[in-house]
């Protein structure tokens, strides 16, 4: 068949048009990074009690940009120790119409200051400008703006119920999202009444520490949000803390276990949003253009850091090979480097640690039957880059389709029939998300009804929304976080008048 | 002719269905309150609970394909079914220890719990799920589903209305479940079962494992296959080490008093599924 002519762009390739694009680089000089940053406890910034700092690089240049302190078991203990006083003097007792007027100053004041935002995020953290400029500091704000109004409505959100806020939370986020992450954890937290403890990924502390600077900025009284940096040890002592009412963590699934014996053993009530595998499903009678850019936004956004990535695409064996030609000439024009550039689409890999677990997880693949391809695309001499890539002919039973990649890796695999893709798609201990694209209305709801999958997206994906709850089947962890749901885990809830 | 012996009975288990004997051969006595023999109840085994998560297993996708409405017709049925046969039940909740008046009254409330959550099927989705009004040109809404397959390890007292005050809202959403009864007093779970196998509820839908809590408690909470475990009616003092059993596939485990009842002992075990369409032309 001959292909040339769907894509104008491409056919101008061939024919010696330049498509490269001037550089665009949003200018740095927004943010101001100090040289080193101390613990966020009780409203003020404070040494660690060891001392210890650790670095913080741009995964994009491999360049120092600041020293963060590395929060001990004694630091942790100073943050709940002060989150406990602030719950039972200040933010317990205030009456939620105030408890949502910081909130609604918090979301104000993240939007006022995006720009320096989302640029910190995109140095600390590798992600493309345009990324963190449209979708991860706009829903931050967004979050803290939607909370904010339930912190005074909490009774209408669960009918039959008093309701009451659980004491302190302790949050562990991850590197992929961190500002996003942060609001995910600490808005619904703050809106039903608790209090704070924040541990940030130990690659992407800067935002973290800047929304600190903004908390005092808000007048947020002391202790209501503390935040303390490092590594797993960090969060293992936050876990650990008697004084933690309740648990929520977001990261990998072998972390998340560990934290779920934790708590089953102290009788602690945990949220755990952990892995993914999706299955990102295209039958043949889907809008073929609208399939292409849903599969490439899928995987390739955010570096395929997305724990609900669609990095198995099931796709209908009839249409198979046109579509996956289709996909590699899309990939050919994604343009990958500089994350400050606005034209980029994809960034750097977050750290050398994950550049490392791709790179041998791609090997694997291939060492396994599939069959690469990578577009030709010039990679930046320094910093962390992996070229997009996509692993056809792949089997259910090649670690590439099993294992959490977390990288800008799809593997294809085929189906015939509906039940077949069902089943397929379900053939994971991971359930958090799965796309389908169909134009027949009837099929989208059948198979969505069959997916093990928190979050179905149709013809669509990668979609968030503040009032969207979001969260996982099986291993990919329970509780939602988005939306009415998302409020559950932060209160208890006990009955008000008994059965009739 | 003399006095007329009476039929003692073989109280079996449960499983897809069909009443087997434990296939390890073991049984416990079973004793009256005044200390004569009342009958040997079967020991489960840990082949036999792979066997009833198993039957429970298969029974899932259909049970849950099931309409909310039949699913609602069917634990009605239960009711109308275990209200013919109340005396049956109360003469085993005395030999156990009861009072005559409490078993009658334990009779009412487990009877009303059927009906209760029979009249759930089709409601708590309307309670719980959402449309949510997210900030762009999409359709997106929150549904409740069943988690799969439950394992109910029920309350020793009341042995008979705290076992349906846990099993019933397990059922409601499509959920299947593999049962731990009340080990100080297994007999009225037996009998439910044989109430369970005559009142159209598909075989598998619900399997009773009599037998020591602790000794099934660890092959439970560790059995891959197994969604979420309510541990109501387990002891609050349990080995750590059993409790991390769970923790192979972040099995939902619960705990929540009999008497809280409604869509939250429902929702337990459901998992939100949340569904985006774009809006266009």
């Amino acid at each position: 068949m001959a292909n040339d002519d769907i894509h104008p762009v491409a056919k101008g390739q061939s024919r010696g048009f330049s498509l490269d694009y001037a550089p665009a680089p949003e200018s740095a000089s927004v943010v101001s990074i100090a040289d080193e940053y101390g613990l966020f406890i009780d409203g003020e910034f404070a040494e660690p009690e060891s001392g210890e700092l650790f670095a913080t690089v741009s995964p994009a240049t491999e360049e120092r940009l600041s020293m963060v302190a590395s929060g001990g078991v004694g630091d942790v203990d100073r943050a709940v120790g002060a989150a406990r006083r602030a719950y039972d003097g200040v933010w317990g007792p205030m009456p939620g119409r105030e408890r949502a007027k910081y909130l609604f100053r918090i979301a104000r004041q993240l939007q006022e200051r995006a720009r320096e935002f989302a640029v910190l995020e995109t140095l600390d953290g590798g992600k493309p400008i345009k990324e963190s400029r449209d979708v991860d500091i706009p829903l931050a704000a967004a979050h803290f703006f939607y909370y904010a109004g339930w912190a005074d409505k909490l009774e209408y959100a669960f009918p039959g119920r008093d309701v009451a806020p659980r004491g302190v939370a302790g949050q562990i986020i991850p590197w992929n999202f961190p500002m996003m992450m942060l609001a995910w954890k600490v808005a619904p937290a703050l809106a039903a009444g608790n209090t704070v403890v924040l541990k940030p990924a130990e690659t992407t502390p800067l935002t973290a520490l800047l929304f600190a600077r903004l908390l005092q900025d808000v007048g947020l009284p002391p202790g209501v949000v503390n935040i303390v940096t490092g590594a797993g040890p960090t969060g293992e002592a936050l876990v650990d803390h008697p004084g933690v009412d309740k648990l929520a963590f977001t990261g990998s699934t072998a972390v998340g276990k560990r934290i779920q014996k934790v708590a089953l053993a102290r009788g602690v009530p945990v949220t755990l949003e952990l892995g993914g595998k999706a299955a990102h499903i295209v039958f043949e009678d889907a809008a073929i253009d609208q399939a292409v850019e849903g599969v490439i936004n899928g995987i390739y956004f955010n570096q395929g850091h997305v724990c609900c990535a669609g990095s198995r695409l099931l796709v209908q064996e009839s249409i198979a090979e046109s579509f996956v030609d289709r996909l590699k000439r899309r990939l050919a024009t994604v343009r990958v480097g500089d994350p400050l550039d606005k034209n980029t689409d994809v960034g750097a890999i977050n750290s050398s640690r994950q550049l490392a677990r791709i790179t041998e997880l791609v090997e694997v693949g291939v060492a396994e039957g599939a069959e690469l391809y990578q577009p030709d695309c010039g990679l930046p001499d320094r910093g962390f880059f992996f070229r997009p890539t996509i692993l056809s002919h792949v089997e259910q039973t090649h670690r590439i389709a099993r294992e959490e990649v977390f990288g800008p890796v799809l593997s294809v695999l085929t189906f015939r029939t509906p039940e077949e893709a069902v089943a397929k798609a379900n053939n994971t201990p991971y359930g958090l998300s799965a796309g389908i694209w169909t134009e027949k209305g009837s099929k989208i709801l059948w198979m969505a009804d069959r997916l093990d999958a928190g979050i179905v997206w149709a013809n669509t994906y990668n979609q968030f929304d503040p009032a969207s709850p979001f969260g996982g089947y099986k291993e990919s962890g329970f509780g939602r976080e988005g939306g009415m749901h998302g409020l559950a885990p932060y209160l208890s809830a006990a009955p008000t008048g008994g059965r009739s | 002719m003399g006095e007329r012996l009476d039929i003692q009975k073989t109280y079996k288990l449960f499983i897809g269905g069909a009443f087997p004997r434990s296939e390890s051969g073991r049984t416990t006595e079973v004793v009256a309150a005044d200390g004569s023999f009342v009958a040997n109840v079967a020991k489960a085994s840990r082949k036999d609970l792979r066997d009833a998560v198993k039957a429970a297993r298969g029974a899932q996708s259909d049970w849950a394909g099931r309409t909310a409405y039949n699913r609602g017709q069917i634990l009605y049925r239960m009711a109308e079914v275990m209200e013919g046969r109340r005396s049956q039940f109360e003469v085993e909740l005395v030999t156990c220890g009861s009072s005559a008046a409490d078993a009658a009254a334990e009779l009412d409330e487990a009877i009303d719990l059927w009906v209760w959550y029979a009249g759930w099927c089709d409601k708590f989705q309307q309670v719980v799920g959402t449309v949510n009004p997210v900030a762009g040109p999409f359709f997106n809404f929150t549904v409740p589903e069943p988690t799969g397959v439950v394992g109910v390890v029920a309350p020793e007292q009341p042995s008979l209305a705290g076992l349906i005050a846990r099993l019933a809202p397990v059922l409601v959403s499509g959920n299947t479940a593999v049962v731990i009864p009340s080990e100080v007093a297994p007999l009225s779970a037996i009998s439910l079962s044989e109430t369970i196998a005559t009142s159209d509820v598909p075989g598998g839908v619900i399997n009773m494992l009599t037998g020591p809590k602790l000794d099934l408690l660890p092959w439970l909470l560790g059995h891959l296959d197994v969604n979420a475990v309510d541990l109501t009616g387990a002891p609050t003092d349990l080995d750590p080490a059993v409790l991390d059993e769970a923790v192979g596939n972040v099995k939902r485990v619960i705990r929540r008093d009999p008497a809280d009842r409604g869509p939250y002992a429902i929702t337990d075990f459901c998992e939100m599924k949340t569904i985006w369409h774009p809006i266009g032309r």
